[in-house]
This record gives structure tokens, C-alpha cells and sequence, in this order.
């Protein structure tokens, strides 16, 4: 096991023992993605099945890297992110779920264009930290995690701790000519 | 439902916008796309909104343009369904001593690409010139076309970078 692992110890999605359900999408102007979602018991048994579903529908969303509870109608703070194979990633964790994410650190501040599926006919240009050290919980075993990263990976938990906070690029974009109409849809 | 294009360009003052605005609101049109800056610090806006007819429009925004500061156009448009293009989103940078031509040159060697500019800005700053534009390019074109872009720059003693647009869908 590589050093970028060891803030996920040996947690992997089938350790949360349920089989998650492919949910729906909800696009903006919808209001749960504009509200800051609630704190979350990381070991409760609806957390541990969100946290299920949520891989599940990223997984069957293509070119999707990370997935936010607001994203599927669940105002919480969960996210599940997986960038492995992305040719922008350089550090990668594999896949994985967090629930009460924060950002502890954040530097090296680039902008790069982003897209969401929530958000599906726009993108937007957007400053992220490339070094970025999260904190969180993990659902299941509820341990505390302390995750660093940098690159692509970084700007998906910037943008899925965004979401859990009631944000979206949009709130963030550059300035008035930085946001574009969606040219290729994944 | 009337799709009207609309310009307004002058001196520029604050409440330009809030007064154009406001006067579409009251008409009951919607306001769509819009763009707006400031070009050599002359106001430049335009604008698609949906709704009445384009003589009530342009009735109604003649009074902004009282002073002769301000011109508006009002002009009915053939609604667009915004058909994807399925081209490929590049971003052309262009800067060098300015001289005349230079967007002329580059842009006809992305037409003659089948390139379509989506986006445009150019800047005067003293003497330097820069152009940056967005173009959706055909699959697989951007290769040559970046070497047809060098030349033509090289001819012109500008310089010249053509980079991928490509949106990371989170």
C-alpha cells in the first residue's frame, strides 16, 4: 500500500456491506443544491447507504469523478470522489466517501474549467488549490481521516466540499466572461 | 414569441445596464444571453431577449438614447436551437507589436480549418496587441492546424498558442 492510501487506511466501498442504488440527479435551479447540507453521524445506517449509493450513481455517470449528497437530493455532507485513470491526476486515494469534509489546507491556488452534472448546458473557469489537505469521516467505520492531495484530485474534493456547503462553480467562477456554454457533453 | 437581438453602445455612465434592464422588464421581455463590456471604455452590450415586438422594443429604449450618448438597436432573429457543433473547445492566444491584419490573418487560418470562433476578445495596450479567442475545432484538426497558426504568426512577428479548452466534468 502506497503512502497516498494511508489517510484511508484499508477502508474500500465494500466495507460499507451494502450494494448501492443508482439515484437521480438533480440539476440547478433546484434549491437543495443551494443550501448548505447538515453534519452527518458517519455510522448511521442511512449514511452508510447514501454513502453506497452515491458510488453507484458516479460510477454509472461517464467521465464522472466525484458525486455530492446535495447532487442526488440529500442536503448532507457525503461526498463520494474516484479520479483513478484521469490523465490530469497525479495523487490518487482510489474511490471513496467522506462525510463531514473540511478543508484544512488549501495551496497553490490554479484555475482550470470546470463542469457538473448538476449544472449539465454550462462551464465555468475556477481557482482551486493543487495542494489540498482534507479532513473528514469515513462512512461505515466513522474513523477520522486526514487525506492530502494535490491536482485534479484536489480540485474534485474542493468542488464536492463546495456542493455539501451549498455551492456550485458557478459561485466561484472567474469573472463575468469565464463561464461558457457547455460545448461536448460526457 | 418574438426573439429580438439587441445593441446598445456609447458613453459609458453608471445604471446602463439597470436602465436597459428595467426597460425589458416592464415590456415583459425576457432577457436571455447577454454580454457586455467596456471597448476603449465605450459601453458595449448585446443582448437576446424573448418577448414583444421589436417596434415596442426600440420605442421603449429611445428615451436612453435621448442625449445622443447612447445608440440602441432593436432587430427581430430567427430563434437558434443552439445545435451542438461536436467540435473539439480549443483557446487561441494571440500577442505581438500591433499591426494591421493580425486578426484577419489568424482567424481566416482557423476558418479555412473549419474552425468556428464561439468567443472573441482583443486588447490594445500601447503598442501591444493580444487576441484571445475560443474555437470549436473539427476532431483531430488541432495538430496541423497549431503549425498553420505558427507560420502565419511567424509571418506577422506575433506569437501564437492554441491549447485545449476541454472542460473536467466533477
Amino acid at each position: 500500500m502506497s503512502d497516498a492510501y494511508a489517510g484511508l487506511g484499508d477502508w474500500t466501498p465494500e466495507a460499507l456491506g451494502v450494494d448501492g442504488a443508482v439515484r437521480p440527479v438533480v440539476t440547478a435551479p433546484h434549491p437543495v443544491l443551494s443550501r448548505e447540507g447538515g453534519a452527518v453521524d458517519p455510522t448511521a445506517a442511512e449514511t452508510v447507504r447514501l454513502a453506497a449509493d452515491l458510488i453507484a450513481t458516479m460510477r454509472v455517470a461517464p467521465g464522472c469523478v466525484g458525486l455530492a449528497a446535495p447532487q442526488v437530493g440529500v442536503g448532507a455532507q457525503v461526498f463520494a470522489v474516484d479520479v483513478t485513470g484521469h490523465p490530469k491526476a497525479v495523487t490518487v486515494h482510489g474511490t471513496f466517501v467522506l462525510c463531514n469534509a473540511r478543508v484544512v489546507e488549501a495551496t497553490r491556488w490554479k484555475p482550470g474549467r470546470e463542469g457538473c452534472m448538476s449544472v449539465p448546458d454550462l462551464t465555468g473557469d475556477v481557482k482551486r488549490a493543487s495542494r489540498l489537505v482534507v479532513e473528514g469521516d469515513l462512512p461505515g467505520t466513522g474513523a477520522a481521516v486526514r487525506l492530502v492531495t494535490d491536482g485534479f484530485e484536489a480540485r474534485a474534493l474542493q468542488h464536492e466540499i463546495d456542493h455539501c456547503a451549498g455551492l456550485l462553480f458557478l459561485d466561484r467562477v472567474a469573472g463575468a466572461h469565464a463561464i461558457y456554454q457547455r460545448k461536448v457533453y460526457l | 414569441m418574438n426573439e429580438l437581438a439587441i445593441t446598445v453602445i456609447g458613453r459609458d455612465r453608471p445604471g446602463i445596464v439597470a436602465d436597459v434592464a428595467e426597460v425589458l422588464a416592464r415590456l415583459g421581455a425576457n432577457l436571455t444571453d447577454s454580454t457586455m463590456t467596456r471597448l476603449r471604455g465605450h459601453f458595449a452590450m448585446t443582448l437576446i431577449c424573448v418577448g414583444p415586438a421589436a417596434a415596442d422594443v426600440e420605442a421603449a429604449l429611445a428615451p436612453l438614447a435621448g442625449d445622443g450618448q447612447l445608440l440602441a438597436t432593436v432587430r427581430a432573429v430567427t430563434p437558434d436551437g443552439g445545435a451542438a457543433s461536436g467540435g473539439e473547445p480549443y483557446v487561441m492566444a494571440v500577442h505581438g507589436a500591433d499591426r494591421m491584419g493580425i486578426v484577419a490573418a489568424m482567424t481566416r487560418v482557423l476558418a479555412e480549418a473549419g474552425g468556428n470562433v464561439t468567443d472573441l476578445s482583443t486588447r490594445l495596450a500601447g503598442t501591444l496587441y493580444v487576441v484571445v479567442a475560443e474555437v470549436d475545432l473539427p476532431p483531430g484538426s488541432a495538430g496541423e492546424l497549431a503549425g498553420r497558426l505558427d507560420r502565419a504568426a511567424a509571418e506577422l512577428g506575433v506569437e501564437v498558442s492554441l491549447r485545449p479548452a476541454d472542460p473536467d466534468l466533477l
